[in-house]
């Protein structure tokens, strides 16, 4: 943090200049300045206030080099005063870094092993790219499910990231439905434009929340029953009364878009070919809590929505939207883009605040909550981008309408990300309480004859074709044992090997878990050793050993991952899927 | 600051005394406000089975063995972490406790080299943990021990994961940050920038990480040598505390004795001067009283 | 460190930017011995801007009138070029000390020894009395001794004007205290410290000694004169638990043992906290107690009335002469993990800080703490064409003084003797890094390493003294010293580096 031990290894100047950018960017300046021959500034407090320019300055680094070389490592503990073995222990524990010099240059072609992707053929896709030389990582669910097998390509020498959408546009299959309320400007506007933006509405919801003041968003937030469609179902206007009323000059709106359940990519779209209405419902989030500053948790295999949230903040900012004295008021906000770096784990809103302070992803325990000790242990609204631009709908037209769709307890329409063996998959836009299988029919119906849906995501279960009729809300899905999560419907055929889908879910936890709580991290491991142990065969005695993880995961892991880790695997037993 | 305004007093040691009355298992205790419910057990007697705690670290509750039942939370709780409030219900016995506690242990067993985890065999009889249940074939930490100098010696194959070196070596007291978890998940590792060797990183070799880590993992070298040699004998030593001769602040150390010699050297961590840590003289430095060695 | 974690603002002063100094928020490498120079400007520049505590300065304190008026010369400029330290830097440390809520300045030996080792003090104190950072919690005054028991020793009486409990030889009502108990008349004046000793010997006055676990043969400044005065003596007895360099060249060596790990005892740390130390092994071969060789010689010296106590029967009898210690018993020590004096009745909790009573509204008749006027004088030794670097010497965390005990420790950390140089005084020279070169200092020569240091300034250089059989550093050192705490200037000489003609 100070008194640094460096090895002999020096950066490249392309190293140096690339990390001095993206310190630069994030607003901060070397921890150690000489000042005169005499005089050095530096020190503990110069070093903790820069510590959240680390997962910058190693995006940066690795950019350059295809690695997180030595000399990358020792000129970052120069800059930000931060030990080499920190910064060590934070990179090695991403995905998206190699810690290790890979010997060449090339582009590095992440491809998708997760469920849509594995039954429309990714390892016969990684078997014709690694025959042909090309240096293939096989990557968790990319959030490109619609376009399986996904692929996302990062960059080397200094080479941007790409994926699919970057070339040719994304199919919004309700396109134009004029009852949209989360997708209207969906493939109607153009993403780059703020006067498109607010051609089809934009930034009346925030004008309408500055005449109202604070409190009475709030009130209309609630009288909504807005809640987060994150996973967790928690109530938004709650939440943001947590910090309004929480302790403390400085607060901080983060938006969580790490999106990384698998089967979910409801967000990138957003992020995409909605942009402004992040930014326009953040501002809105942060004039209600009483937060100066936002910074949005984008996915770091996520180029394209990166590269549109930041044009949609600068052009905001260049127009008043952002800053000091929002569109003519006394109110300011800033926003900025942080970019994950391959980590499941970091979606979990608090190991996403470790995170962005530049520690190892690692879950807190709550309490303390958020509210009171987020980001830099600061009050935090912490949201998911759907659930915000959801607001944008509440204040336009007010909650009474917004409550006309859905139910009592399940407010608002719902975002579905339809994938798998599915006529057209893609993300829809429908009323909560609608049925599991009209928002099948909405995507065309399944290819094949159905078998299963994965409902929520890897985190959530598999539901059988009895369960048709169930109703897509909070309490319904509750009710049938199962959730709505992220809301991932992934369609399974009778054609599906799901010794292999279920095999990869285990896999897929095993992977991601962060390692630090005993019993997810030992028990993500030994449920994936009994799946593949008792393959093709019927589990017998081992399901109670099964149960038995599964109950100490549940109890007692810190996190969200330990406690769904066994939801789906034991689903998929239930169903008959597997183990039979 | 004022002559009127100034006392004697510390004014941060005097707050106004409050304590809140918790129920454990049925009972209630009173403990002053900041405590945790670790604390309150162990006030009312209650053995906790505990790894990733001690007192002089700040708790990180990763290892989840000392878990109890909070009325009204859907999981259980680490007690070593949450702080005591009035009114909480709490369950340290409970089949759920019991049964979260055994399968810690028997995780940790079935990955881990416990076998100088002395402490943990007691557990594990206690909560009927059995290893053996997840096969032949289960994944193990698998790492040779790294001997690099003649101070102490990394034995990852022992390693839990509680993260005790790692607060001991950064902020909890040492500010070198010579070490940290690095990698993720089952893979995770202590270690130090590219695992280089200890005498090529920061380490200033305060040994403050084996004085904390729980299983033998990081051990002196003397104790490691003397294993090696079949002949530690943790039963026929003594333990003498005394003063460190080196420096001005005072540290106390605990000489372990076996057969007249020393062979290590621990700090109270309870002691108000350093709260159990060391510099490398006072861990290491006294070599020189011993017999064996000339004293030129 | 835990108070930075807290928040606390840290301003390190150094010629060198040590390790410590890394943590600060501001590092200021003023010139070696510029030490009264900077804290004489701090002061005038806190006057100047109204800074002071005027309440706690009228009530508590004296010569303030005085004091102001020696600083008027130092202003920020004169400061500046007094100290190498721009002036901005010194104002922003200034108005950060005097308006903190609690403060405190530390230091070690790089303000001790020096040959006005007595003024670094002084200027310091007045710098807590102008702002009141004294005497309250969280705020202070606090040197940190550089060895376990110096403290120690002092308040046991080894200081050549004192008795137990820092009671003065001089005055009769305190010798007699210790004349009752020990029967025997004590000599009414001052003895002589350390340095006085040896010019007493250079004069044919001292000719024989006793030395008690010191190692004077490699530990004194100007070395070789200190050794020849030694092998002069008609008698040295060396009573130590190595065979030192100086018990080398004793007459008679009596073997002792290692106080902390084979003895019972106790020790005084810098905190004035007296704790206990007790014996864990037994001592090897003929090495015997220094108490139970003391007994014997007092025995043999014919003074029956010693007898044979233990330890706490000495530490009971101190308790009963004097008053700072008198409210800690053996049981005590043991039970709340060491004391802080003065404690001086069985009720007493001991004291965290001293002068809390400046702070209360009555005096009770004391006329308060009396400012210092200082003049900042720099090192005895001035840099000159011959000998144009700067040397300072200093400590490394894995050793210890002479090496003598850490020396026994494979310690992976350690690099040895190598003289530290800023790469431009190194390239200026034409050296390399690890290049062996000959040091030379108005006293004599060594060769020894270099090692090229960025955080070294330039025209300074910097060795320690942890490997006397290595290179003898105090060859080099200046043994002028103060004459008030009998410090030699340890820590400024002016040498010379010369590249090796290589054969
Ligand atoms: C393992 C794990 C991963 C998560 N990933 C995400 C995610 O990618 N995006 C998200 O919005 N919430 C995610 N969450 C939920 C967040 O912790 C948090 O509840 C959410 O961001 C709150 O926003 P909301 O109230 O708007 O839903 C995850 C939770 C867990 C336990
Ligand atoms: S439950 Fe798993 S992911 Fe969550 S903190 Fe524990 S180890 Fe990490
Ligand atoms: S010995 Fe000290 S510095 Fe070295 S790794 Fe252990 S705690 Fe860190
Ligand atoms: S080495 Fe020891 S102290 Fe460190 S994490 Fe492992 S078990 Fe804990
Ligand atoms: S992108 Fe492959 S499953 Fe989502
Ligand atoms: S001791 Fe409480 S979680 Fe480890």
């Amino acid at each position: 943090m100070t008194d640094l031990h460096l090895t002999a290894d020096r950066a490249t100047d392309a190293e140096a200049a690339a990390i001095d950018a993206a310190i630069v960017e994030c607003g901060l300046e070397p921890v150690i300045i000489d000042e005169t021959d005499r005089l050095v500034r530096g020190g503990l407090h110069r070093a903790n206030n820069a510590r959240h320019g680390l997962l910058p300055a190693l995006h940066a680094l690795h950019n350059v080099s295809g690695w997180i070389s030595h000399g990358g490592i020792n000129y970052i503990a120069q800059t930000l005063g931060v030990p080499p073995a920190e910064s060590f222990g934070v990179a090695s524990f991403y995905e998206m870094f190699r810690m290790e010099d890979p010997g060449h240059t090339d582009d590095v072609v992440h491809v998708c092993v997760d469920g849509a992707c594995q039954i429309a053929g990714a390892d016969g896709v990684i078997v014709s790219l690694e025959a042909s030389g090309t240096t293939v990582h096989r990557s968790p669910c990319l959030g490109q499910c619609e376009r399986a097998p996904a692929q996302f390509v990062q960059g080397n020498q200094g080479r941007p990231d790409f994926v699919a959408a970057d070339r040719e546009p994304t199919v919004i299959p309700q396109q134009g439905d004029p009852t949209l309320r989360l997708l209207k400007r969906m493939g109607v506007t153009d993403p780059e434009s703020l006067d498109d933006y607010v051609a089809y509405g934009g930034y009346s919801a925030l004008a309408k929340a500055f005449s109202m003041g604070a409190e009475a968003v709030l009130d209309e937030v609630d009288s909504a029953g807005l809640k987060g469609r994150g996973g967790a179902a928690f109530p938004t206007a709650f939440k943001w009364r947590g910090v309004r009323g929480a302790d403390g000059d400085k607060k901080w709106i983060v938006v969580n878009a790490d999106e990384s359940e698998p089967g979910t990519f409801k967000d990138r779209h957003l992020m995409e070919l909605d942009p402004f209405s992040i930014v326009e419902a953040a501002t809105i989030a942060g004039f209600a809590t009483g937060a100066q500053k936002g910074f949005i948790y984008v996915r770091g295999e996520y180029p394209l929505a990166t590269k549109r949230l930041q044009n949609a903040i600068d052009v905001a900012r260049e127009r008043g939207f952002l800053g000091d004295g929002i569109a003519g008021s006394s109110i300011g906000f800033e926003l900025e883009i942080r970019r994950g770096a391959g980590a499941y784990i970091c979606g979990e809103e608090t190991a996403l605040f470790e995170s962005l302070e530049g520690f190892r992803g690692e879950p807190r325990q709550k309490p303390p909550f958020p509210t009171t000790h987020g980001l830099f242990k600061q009050p935090t609204a912490i949201n998911n981008p759907e659930t915000l631009v959801n607001v944008l709908g509440i204040l336009n037209d007010g909650s009474e309408a917004y409550k006309q769709l859905g139910t009592p307890d399940s407010t608002g329409t719902r975002l579905f990300c339809l994938s798998g063996h599915v006529a057209n998959p893609g993300l829809y836009e429908g009323p909560h309480g609608m049925t599991l299988g009209e928002a099948i029919e909405m995507a065309g119906g399944p290819t094949g004859e159905l078998r299963a849906v994965l409902l929520g995501g890897a985190a959530g279960s598999f539901v059988g074709i009895d369960q048709m009729d169930l109703p897509l809300s909070f309490e319904g899905t509750r009710a049938a044992g199962a959730s709505l999560g992220s809301g991932v419907v992934k369609l399974f055929n009778t054609e599906t090997d799901f010794q292999a889908v279920v095999t990869r879910i285990a896999e897929f936890f095993r992977n991601e878990s962060c390692g630090q709580c005993v019993p997810c991290r030992v028990g993500v491991v030994r449920q994936h050793e009994l799946i593949i142990r008792t393959a093709g065969r019927s589990m017998n005695g081992e399901r109670s050993l099964l149960d038995d993880m599964d109950a100490a995961m549940k109890d007692a892991s810190i996190c969200g991952l330990g406690h769904t880790a066994s939801t789906a695997v034991r689903s998929a037993i239930d169903l008959g899927l597997i183990g039979a | 600051m004022t002559i009127a305004e100034t006392t004697t007093e510390n004014p941060d040691e005097t707050p106004i005394e409050t304590s809140v009355t918790l129920t454990i298992n049925g009972s209630p205790v009173t403990v002053d406000q900041g405590q945790t419910v670790l604390d309150a057990c162990t006030s009312a007697g209650i053995d906790t089975p505990t790894l990733c705690y001690a007192e002089n670290l700040t708790p990180v509750n990763a290892c989840r063995v000392c878990v109890v039942e909070q009325e009204g939370s859907r999981t259980l709780v680490p007690s070593c972490s949450r702080k005591a409030e009035d009114g909480m219900e709490i369950q340290t016995d409970s089949p759920r406790v019991r049964h979260s506690r055994k399968m810690v242990l028997e995780f940790l067993g079935s990955g881990v080299d416990m076998s100088q985890a002395y402490q943990v065999h007691r557990w594990m009889d206690e909560y009927g943990a059995d290893p053996g249940r997840y096969g032949p074939e289960a994944a193990r930490i698998r790492e040779d021990v790294k001997v690099q100098d003649d101070l102490y010696i990394r034995d990852y194959d022992k390693c839990i994961l509680c993260y005790k070196c790692v607060e001991a070596c950064g902020d909890d007291a040492q500010m070198t940050f010579a070490i940290s978890a690095s990698g993720r998940g089952f893979d995770a590792r202590i270690s130090t920038e590219f695992d280089v060797t200890l005498p090529d990183s920061a380490c200033v070799y305060c040994g403050n990480c084996v004085g904390v880590c729980p299983t033998g993992a990081i051990q002196f070298k003397t104790e490691f040598d003397m294993r090696q040699a079949d002949n530690w004998k943790p039963e026929e030593q003594t333990v003498t505390q005394t003063v460190c001769s080196y420096c001005g602040v005072g540290c106390n150390l605990e000489l372990h004795v076996q057969d007249e010699k020393i062979v290590k050297v621990t700090s109270p961590a309870d002691h108000s001067v350093t709260h159990g840590h060391l510099c490398i003289k006072g861990r290491f430095g006294w070599t020189y009283v011993q017999p064996t060695i000339e004293r030129r | 460190m835990q108070g930075l974690q807290n928040g606390a603002s840290m301003y390190a002063v150094d010629p060198r930017r040590t390790s410590s100094a890394k943590f600060a928020d501001l590092w200021l490498g003023l010139e070696l011995g510029s030490d009264v120079a900077l804290a004489n400007t701090v002061a005038n520049y806190i006057v100047s801007n109204d800074l002071h505590n005027k309440e706690f300065i009228a009530h508590s304190t004296t010569g303030f009138d005085a004091y102001v008026e020696s600083l008027s010369e130092y202003t920020l400029e004169h400061g500046e070029a007094l100290t190498g330290v721009p002036a901005a830097a010194i104002a922003e440390m200034a108005t950060a000390y005097a308006t903190a809520e609690k403060a405190q300045i530390l230091w070690t030996l790089g303000i001790t020894e020096h040959h006005n080792a007595v003024d670094n003090v002084l200027s310091l104190c007045n710098l807590a009395l102008l702002t009141g950072h004294v005497g309250r919690w969280g705020s202070g005054l606090v040197p940190l001794r550089g060895q376990n028991n110096v403290q120690g020793g002092g308040d046991m009486g080894a200081l050549p004007n004192k008795l137990p409990g820092f009671q003065n030889i001089t005055d009769p009502e305190h010798r007699g205290k210790f004349e009752k108990v020990y029967g025997k008349e004590i000599p009414a004046e001052d003895g002589i410290h350390l340095t006085l000793m040896f010019e007493a010997m250079e004069r044919g006055e001292i000719t024989a000694a006793y030395v008690i676990g010191e190692n004077p043969a490699d530990s004194e400044a100007d070395i070789a004169h200190a050794r020849k005065l030694l092998k002069g003596l008609d008698l040295l007895v060396v009573q130590d638990i190595f065979l030192t360099r100086t018990a080398e060249l004793a007459d008679v060596v009596l073997p002792a043992s290692v106080g902390w790990a084979e003895c019972d005892g106790t020790v005084t740390s810098s905190e004035r906290r007296v704790q206990r130390v007790r014996a864990a092994v037994p001592p090897p071969g003929l090495a015997r107690h220094d108490q139970d060789i003391l007994r014997d010689l007092a025995h043999l010296l014919d003074y029956p009335e010693w007898g044979d106590p233990t330890p706490e029967d000495l530490w009971e009898e101190l308790r009963s002469l004097s008053p700072l210690h008198g409210g800690m018993t053996y049981d005590r020590l043991e039970a709340e993990g060491g004391l802080q004096w003065p404690c001086p009745d069985l009720d007493h909790p001991g004291s965290p800080f001293l002068h809390g009573w400046l702070w209360e509204p009555d005096l009770g008749g004391r006329a308060g703490a009396p400012f210092s006027p200082v003049v900042a004088q720099g090192p005895k030794e001035q840099r000159t064409e011959e000998f144009p670097l700067w040397m300072t010497t200093g400590r490394s965390l894995d050793s210890y003084n002479t090496g003598v005990q850490s020396g026994q420790m494979n310690s992976p950390i350690r690099y040895g003797n190598a003289l530290d140089m800023n790469p431009a005084d190194a390239a200026q020279l034409n050296l390399v890094d690890g290049e062996t070169v000959k040091v030379s200092s108005p006293r004599g020569s060594v060769e020894m390493p270099i090692r090229v240091q960025p955080d070294i300034p330039v025209g300074l250089t910097f060795t320690t003294f942890h490997f006397p059989e290595l290179v003898d550093i105090n060859q080099l050192t200046n043994d002028a010293w103060d004459k008030r705490s009998g410090t030699a200037e340890f820590k400024a000489a002016s040498i010379r580096v010369e590249k090796l003609v290589t054969a």
